[in-house]
């Protein structure tokens, strides 16, 4: 389980970066365990969006676990993502009720008003279309997160219009550190 | 040492405590079939090939897994055993692309041997026809993912007997894949020793030795089971 | 503090409660608050500041308090007066509202109905508290008899007795496997091992699934109790709540009443000056359904893949870093607190045959009243669903009801009568489940139904075995083919016998569960399925039809089929 050499350069080059040093707190706080695995990655995604191969770099050597089964964590669950996501983030709930209700046809209707996928993102960046196992609200069923905010009893008819007024009006998808 | 008797497929057989069935039925030349399982690893239990049947319990057990105990009737091989195992191989075909014809381990693979053995001579499932890419970038070995079922045998050859970790699984269900380190071409792995065990342990194609064309890749498993053998002699 | 001092400290509490002249408790739960219950609260708010030099008025953000459809919810509290809950809130006629009942003539404008079916008909115990105390306040709970049952377990009862007075309520998992919980805790104070571990497991991840999070959101502390008395009943002294990802404020909710626990002296060392310690760690899931099977759980608390391992060894056994863990769903941690403080007779006394209690169901789907609802295990369906649930919108037909998730199965209309408890249900081909209940109406296709639920399980298969991870593709791609029009008749007789082989070769409950939905909507809705692949036909109008194979569709092909000489047809 041979640690990844890292350049002396490399480690200096995070020294003031503050989510790193946010991640760092959060390996102290566990004392380093290995088990502390996923809620280390929490606060990385947390921090900086999405985790990317230096990062995961860093946690493995830290956490003395091998990078290999890192990868393996981090791609087994779906709330991580190794590529940065959109600006903004639109998900649509697809849970039983709001499948139900008309939720499918919510996603058609959006994948092809940004003519990407559930699960891409917009190629200029702005937005990520994705789609939720549940978010456990089922009595507004069907709903929308447009980054932290709920649209709730949603029809088909004209969802794209009023997604797109929503996403004006959110300021950004991500609240750092949060 | 004790010994614990039981009866697999009617026969009355012996084993030694804490012994799994599937040691217990090889001992004794019973052959269940598995993928996964391979002497000196840790069991891992997830093909399903060897499930039995064991009398007194509703549910079928992974022999790889379930302990030899005294009096138990056990049976390897009835009719609905066999259907199950037609149908896994035969899932296992479609997942991938496994086309015999071209690939380095014709008729040396224990995925073709065992479709042979269950008469498992087309395929009642779509074949999904994923595309997947081939890895040749490490020197001596190739990885083609077209013909990974999985198993596993290559991550626990390389964290249980090489120590190196070099393998783990990435993903999950239908998009699990075999990765090195952070999902490096293996080549440019860090942790990689090019010691080549894991290529001797696949079942299938999946890894291969550069330079082998069809049919050519033969491996030697055996020398696993020895260097275990010996270890335990030597050290602990 | 000790036993004496909480006493002391809950009745200083109550005694303050009941001469605050007017409380008004505003649900603050994610429905409600999706649903403006912020706006609402800021302007209630700002009239009781108003009014302030003449009466105190206490606003208080409490937790779930049930009818979800119709948030944001308002109660408002009177001495000498019943509670007074008014529905689909605004700030200005929140505000309207306040105004009146402080100058004594309260608006019926939106006024709940105090028999409101929805309301009156459940039998609330693991709920109690929901929607009536501020969740991320302490006090709140004390004066709800909060911790009194932790503490009179470490005062009047033995660890046997714990585990006893549990056994004997009948009590059962409530996440679904129906184990008792009793003689579970009984195994694990009587395994072996150097640590113990108590696990509450609150990985909801059945879709139109929300007890969980309602209860954790509402009523933290009520769990943290829970597992503290289980903790003491089996010698554990460390605690993990494992919350789903998808539940931040849960979590969040949860950590809080942790700490504050802690700070009381409720949680931590020598709690209430006893000599048992224990301490909750909270551990956050990130995205993976599988974590629900307990294994899994497990190797996701240790940081790994959340992948199962077989059983045995159980967790009693060999569980978290190998050492005797035990799992209960926090619903089930919720019953535990009344188990102690009241008997274990008022448990009993509730429920049929050997389902005692109550259960929380997730009441949602094509029914007027969304939200949760407790009942005594053994109610019918028909009495939630028309009842309580006021029936089907648009009066539309009850068609069937889906329990248990992805892992359970239909009810159909002909078992409306059916008693919903463990044996029934299973019986029925279902399963208890968790307690999500998603009703559906004859607008529903039941092929869809069983096409999205297969979706869901082969993105949630972990992929370690081979039957699953193959075989819930393969069962998909069949039932999209149902859906489209494009499938036949053999390939309907291999997708019954995969159901089967997942059933008995998949390594964990979700791969053995996962056919569960297949199986059951073809036990009661088969016609459905020929009539999309003989007839081409959706009879719910849900599917789409688009790829009906244009050369069956010919006379002479059709021929064919009847006579059966249509070989070499793929799946």
């Amino acid at each position: 389980m041979e640690a990844r050499p890292v350049l002396p350069d490399a480690i200096t080059a995070h020294v003031d970066d503050p989510r790193r040093r946010l991640v760092d707190q959060t390996l102290k706080r566990f004392q380093y365990r290995p088990d502390a695995l996923i809620e280390v990655l929490h606060v990385a995604q947390g921090a900086y969006g999405f985790l990317g191969e230096e990062l995961l770099s860093h946690i493995a050597c830290q956490l003395n676990i091998p990078e290999s089964q890192i990868l393996g964590v981090a791609t087994f669950y779906h709330a991580f993502a190794l590529r940065p996501r959109g600006e903004h983030c639109c998900i649509v709930c697809t849970g039983t009720a709001c499948y139900v209700k008309g939720g499918g046809e919510i996603v058609k209707a959006l994948e092809a008003a940004y003519g990407i996928q559930a699960g891409q993102t917009t190629p200029d960046g702005r937005v990520s279309l994705g789609t939720a196992r549940c978010l456990g609200t089922c009595s507004q069923a069907p709903l929308l997160m447009i980054d932290n905010t709920a649209l709730g009893h949603e029809v088909v008819e004209g969802i794209a219009g009023r997604v797109a007024a929503a996403l004006g009006k959110s300021s950004s998808g991500r609240e750092p550190g949060s | 040492m004790s010994v614990v008797t039981l009866y697999i497929n009617d026969r009355l057989v012996s084993g030694r405590v804490g012994q799994t069935l599937l040691k217990v039925a090889r001992e004794n030349g019973i052959e269940i079939p598995t993928l996964c399982y391979l002497e000196g690893l840790e069991p891992w239990g997830g093909c399903r090939l060897c499930m039995v049947e064991v009398e007194g319990q509703g549910k079928l057990q992974a022999a790889c897994l379930t302990e030899a105990r005294e009096g138990l009737a056990v049976h390897t091989d009835s009719e609905r055993l066999l259907a199950w195992r037609r149908m896994i191989v035969e899932l296992l075909l479609a997942e991938r692309n496994h086309t015999c014809a071209v690939c380095v381990v014709n008729g040396h693979c224990e995925l073709q041997a065992l479709a042979a053995k269950l008469g498992v001579d087309h395929v009642r499932y779509d074949y999904l026809h994923p595309a997947l890419a081939m890895d040749v970038s490490q020197e001596r070995f190739g990885l083609d993912h077209n013909r990974c079922i999985l198993c596993t045998r290559c991550v626990r050859t390389c964290s249980e007997i090489e120590g190196a970790c070099t393998w783990a699984i990435s993903g999950r269900g239908i998009t699990s894949r075999v990765t090195a380190d952070l999902d490096r071409p293996w080549g440019k792995s860090t942790t990689c020793t090019d010691c080549g065990k894991c290529v001797q342990m696949c079942p299938t194609g999946a890894l291969y030795k550069k330079g082998a064309t069809v049919g050519e890749m033969v491996r030697e498993k055996t020398h696993l089971q020895q260097v275990m053998e010996r270890r335990q002699r030597s050290g602990k | 503090m000790n036993q004496q001092r909480l006493q002391e400290r809950v009745r200083q509490l109550r005694e303050q409660q009941s001469t605050n002249p007017c409380r008004v408790l505003v649900c603050c739960s994610s429905p409600c608050l999706s649903a403006g219950a912020g706006a609402v609260k800021s302007a209630l708010e700002a009239v009781a500041a108003e009014h302030s030099g003449r009466v105190s008025v206490e606003v208080t953000a409490t937790g779930c308090l049930g009818p979800c459809s119709r948030g944001p919810l308002v109660t408002v509290r009177r001495p000498g007066h019943a509670d007074a809950v008014y529905e689909r809130m605004t700030p200005e006629l929140a505000g309207k509202i306040l105004a009146g009942h402080l100058t004594e003539t309260p608006p019926a404008d939106n006024l709940l109905p105090a028999d409101l079916p929805f309301l009156a008909r459940q039998t609330r115990i693991v709920l109690e508290n929901c929607g009536r105390i501020d969740p991320e306040n302490l006090d709140h709970y004390l004066a709800a008899d909060g911790y009194a049952a932790l503490a009179r377990a470490l005062h009047d009862f033995s660890p046997e007795g714990v585990c006893a007075a549990v056994e004997q309520s009948g009590l059962r998992g409530r996440g679904g496997g129906g184990y008792p919980t009793g003689l579970k805790w009984q195994l694990l104070r009587k395994a072996a091992g150097q640590r113990k571990f108590v696990v509450a497991n609150g990985d909801e991840g059945d879709p139109g699934a929300f007890m969980d999070r309602a209860l954790m959101e509402s009523d933290p502390h009520r769990i943290i109790e829970g597992m503290a008395i289980a903790g003491y009943a089996t010698g554990a002294a460390q605690g993990y709540v494992y919350v789903r990802g998808e539940y931040p404020m849960a979590a969040r909710r949860m950590h809080k009443a942790i700490r504050d626990a802690e700070r009381a002296g409720l949680l931590g060392m020598r709690i209430l000056d006893s000599p048992f310690s224990f301490r909750i760690d909270v551990r956050l899931g990130a995205g993976a359904f599988v974590c629900g099977e307990e294994t899994a759980l497990m190797a996701s608390i240790m940081g790994r893949r959340g992948q199962p391992v077989p059983r045995p060894p159980y967790p009693a056994e060999h569980g978290l870093w190998g050492e005797p863990t035990v799992i209960n769903n926090v619903e089930t941690f919720g019953n535990i607190p009344p188990i102690i403080r009241n008997g274990p007779e008022q448990l009993a006394a509730i429920g049929t045959g050997r389902s005692r209690g109550t259960k929380i169901f997730a009441l949602c789907g094509e029914v007027i009243e969304n939200g949760l609802i407790e009942v005594p295990m053994g109610t019918t369906l028909r009495e939630i669903v028309f009842a309580i649930g006021g029936g089907i919108p648009g009066g539309a037909a009850f068609k069937a009801a889906q329990t248990g998730g992805p892992s359970g199965g239909c009810i159909a209309a002909q078992h409306l009568d059916a008693s919903m408890d463990y044996e029934n249900l299973q019986a029925l081909g279902s399963i208890m489940g968790s307690g999500g209940l998603i009703i559906m109406s004859e607008k529903t296709c039941m092929v869809d139904v069983a096409r999205f639920f297969m979706d869901f399980c082969m993105d949630e298969s972990c992929g370690k075995c081979s039957p699953c991870r193959a075989g819930t593709v393969q069962m998909y791609r069949f039932l999209d083919r149902v859906s489209n029009g494009s499938a036949t008749e053999r390939g309907l007789v291999h997708l019954e016998e995969l159901c089967r082989l997942m059933k008995e070769t998949s390594l964990c409950g979700l791969g053995a569960s996962a056919p569960n939905p297949v199986l059951s909507t073809l036990r009661y809705f088969r016609d459905e399925y020929l009539a999309h692949i003989r007839e081409h036909r959706c009879p719910a109008g849900v599917c789409r039809m688009t790829e009906v194979p244009v050369t069956l569709l010919a006379d002479e092909l059709m021929q064919r089929i009847a006579a059966g000489r249509l070989d070499g047809e793929a799946f």
